[in-house]
């Protein structure tokens, strides 16, 4: 009960304080959560794309989550998530007439086995040779920029349009649209998002790979005078979190645009350390966290055009206050002692 | 009685005014990267709807995308706002534009750059290749290394045809000079990137180049500092950027984006909204070379004079500026 009541308490926290900020620019801090609230939710086009948002973040949020219980920091699930969606769109336009249940499946391997690529090299670099992941997946994020420019620009440039952007995929790729959504570009890509949820809560607490890693991440030594070989269990999370955040390709290449687009992702790999932080690690907190996240995303898109002072940078203010709100430990100690006393 | 007819009349104002207001023309505008501060490209569009405005009493919005994701979803919730008319700036909106305008007919669209087919879009083109080649001959006139250099922003077509239409005006009046070149990026980031436009711009005064023209948005402040640094010449883009450094900036190749936008604003308030393909060029004075207080001094009277012949020429049709966009 605890462990949901602190991140709650957390974001009411967080959400007020950000009000208050509203309070200061001039505008009534009701009437910004009224319009938060209804263009997150307020019809099912504004839910379609709180979803739309929650789904790439559940996979990145996932992607710094798994690899955190083995006591590992990945920064990289941008660098990450940009490979996969580059695969599954190069996947969908070099053959682009493979039948429909069998293009999807190979553009979802695909946009894993890149992301994971992009994950194994830090978790090697840090198992083998002891250099940081931190310093690694940044370095990695720049290196996956650049990769994407040339493959997108040379390689696969759709020659009809001026953006950076590349061949359409084939039709039997596109995934399909959940229309109860309206206009919204939500598609079947969410169910993978919960899938994977699930598959990272299972891997976690009921596979022994996965109880490997937590004792890694609880305490190295230990684990090691355990027999557990820690090298590899290091290795197979930070593998696993690029591959959940290559997957991300699959909402935007698959479900969205139909190609890949250079600079699509308003950093959700970025966001995604939020989100895991605000879940804590766990993986019903991280589609929780997402969803939240999703939520300002889009609610803030619309304070640009209902007011005269707030502009969606106040999504920032918020997704910030909510993380510091978090991780005040202080705060919620001295909480729990003035009630004990 | 007295009080009585004054509480009418205020009603009477109150309802009146409320009408006015509900009976305002709304146009939203939606800036590209760099957003509407970047004094170039966005900045044009925002004072041509500013001074209409100004000048029309319109109820104007303006909002800036933070990602090229973001286009549609913001056209499409202005779209249900019941803007009468949403101008949207740059080439990166087309796609967006094109679905969204189908979406909502009874919306009237503008584009800037980009060529959307519909009955209820309004495309406005530029022909920059015209300008640039002004601004090109300006710096082979003014040029004592016989060296100039090109900046563009972002490495699309587009920008390609300022480059082509600088470098045939320079060769014009200097055969055997040599042009300099470089891109900032690849991405719409390239608008917005001062530092590195002014990493270039050094390099290139470092080859021995003397006068430098940038296509890059917000970029061009980059430039600009550069350009003071060295005791060297920039030339300025889309709106006129004279004013900024004084003395070190030759000359701007005007983009009319102000007039673009503020004519079509009023003829869609006023109702007569035409969809359909507009060109700015030389001959409309939709693209030109700026002159004011700040650079008069800079260029001499040969030289406009030698400019302008040119510009009649063009528009006559006795010189054919090289366009990119038919190179192929």
């Amino acid at each position: 009960m605890r462990a949901l009541l602190q991140p709650v308490l957390a974001v009411a926290l967080g959400l007020a304080l950000g009000l208050l900020v509203t309070a200061v620019a001039g505008e009534s801090p009701w009437r910004v959560l009224t319009i938060l609230g209804q263009s997150a939710f307020g019809s099912p086009y504004d839910l379609g794309m709180t979803l739309f948002y929650a789904t790439p973040l559940i996979f990145t949020g996932l992607a710094v989550a798994l690899p955190l219980h083995a006591g590992l920091f990945n920064i990289g699930a941008e660098g990450q998530l940009t490979l996969g969606a580059l695969a599954a769109a190069a996947v969908g336009a070099l053959f682009p007439s493979v039948p429909w249940p069998l293009a999807p499946v190979l553009a979802v391997l695909a946009a894993f086995a890149a992301g994971a690529l992009w994950g194994y090299i830090p978790g090697w670099l840090r198992a083998r040779r002891g250099s940081h992941e931190v310093i690694n997946t940044i370095m990695l994020n720049f290196v996956a920029a650049g990769l994407a420019s040339y493959v997108t620009l040379y390689l696969l440039k759709n020659p009809e349009s001026q953006n950076p952007e590349t061949q359409a995929i084939g039709a039997g790729y596109v995934l399909s649209r959940l229309t109860w959504f309206g206009d919204a570009p939500l598609s079947t890509a969410l169910f993978l998002a919960l899938l994977a949820a699930f598959l990272v809560w299972a891997f976690l607490w009921k596979t022994v790979a996965g109880f490997e890693s937590r004792a890694v991440g609880g305490n190295e030594a230990a684990a090691r005078t355990a027999g557990i070989r820690e090298r590899r269990a290091r290795i197979l999370a930070m593998t696993l979190a690029g591959g959940l955040a290559g997957l991300v390709g699959v909402g935007e290449v698959l479900g969205n645009a139909g190609r890949f687009r250079l600079g699509f992702s308003p950093d959700f790999g970025f966001i995604g350390i939020a989100v895991a932080l605000l879940a804590r690690g766990r993986a019903s907190g991280v589609v929780a966290a997402a969803l939240l996240f999703g939520a300002l995303h889009k609610g803030t898109s619309d304070l640009d055009l209902e007011t005269e002072n707030v502009t969606r940078d106040l999504s920032l203010i918020l997704q910030a206050l909510v993380i510091l709100s978090v991780s005040a430990d202080g705060l919620w100690t001295w909480l729990r002692k003035r009630r004990a006393s | 009685m007295q009080m009585k007819n004054l509480i009418l009349t205020v009603f009477l104002l109150a309802l009146t005014q409320r009408y006015a207001e509900a009976g305002e023309f709304r146009v939203a505008l939606v800036f590209d990267k760099g957003g509407k501060d970047d004094r170039s490209f966005n900045s044009a569009a925002f004072q041509g709807a500013t001074r209409a405005k100004e000048e029309k009493k319109i109820f104007l919005k303006h909002v800036e995308a933070t990602d090229d994701n973001a286009f549609e979803p913001l056209l499409r919730s202005l779209a249900q706002k019941d803007f009468g008319l949403i101008v949207a700036i740059g080439i990166a909106q087309a796609d967006a534009v094109k679905k969204i305008s189908a979406q909502f007919p009874k919306t009237r669209f503008a584009v800037v750059d980009a060529e959307v087919p519909g009955p209820n879009v309004k495309s406005l083109l530029f022909e920059e290749h015209e300008g640039s080649y002004l601004v090109g001959a300006i710096a082979g006139l003014t040029s004592k290394t016989g060296k100039i250099g090109f900046i563009g922003g972002m490495d699309i077509p587009l920008i390609r045809r300022f480059e082509l239409g600088y470098e045939a005006g320079f060769k014009k009046v200097k055969p055997s000079g040599k042009v300099i070149s470089n891109f900032i990026g690849v991405t719409g980031e390239a608008w917005n990137n001062p530092a590195k436009a002014k990493e270039l711009a050094l390099s290139q005064y470092g080859a021995g180049a003397d006068v430098i023209f940038a296509a890059a948005g917000a970029s061009n402040g980059g430039l600009f500092d550069a350009a003071e640094e060295q005791k060297k010449f920039a030339i300025g883009v889309d709106s006129n950027q004279n004013w900024i450094k004084p003395g070190f900036i030759l000359t701007s190749m005007l983009k009319r984006i102000d007039v673009a936008v503020f004519d079509t604003i009023v003829e869609a308030s006023e109702a007569k909204f035409t969809s359909g393909t507009r060109r700015f060029g030389l001959a409309n004075q939709g693209v030109d070379y700026a002159i004011d207080q700040y650079n008069e001094k800079l260029l001499p009277e040969a030289v406009r004079k030698k400019v302008d012949q040119l510009k009649a020429e063009i528009i006559a049709g006795k010189i054919q500026v090289p366009d990119y966009y038919r190179k192929k």
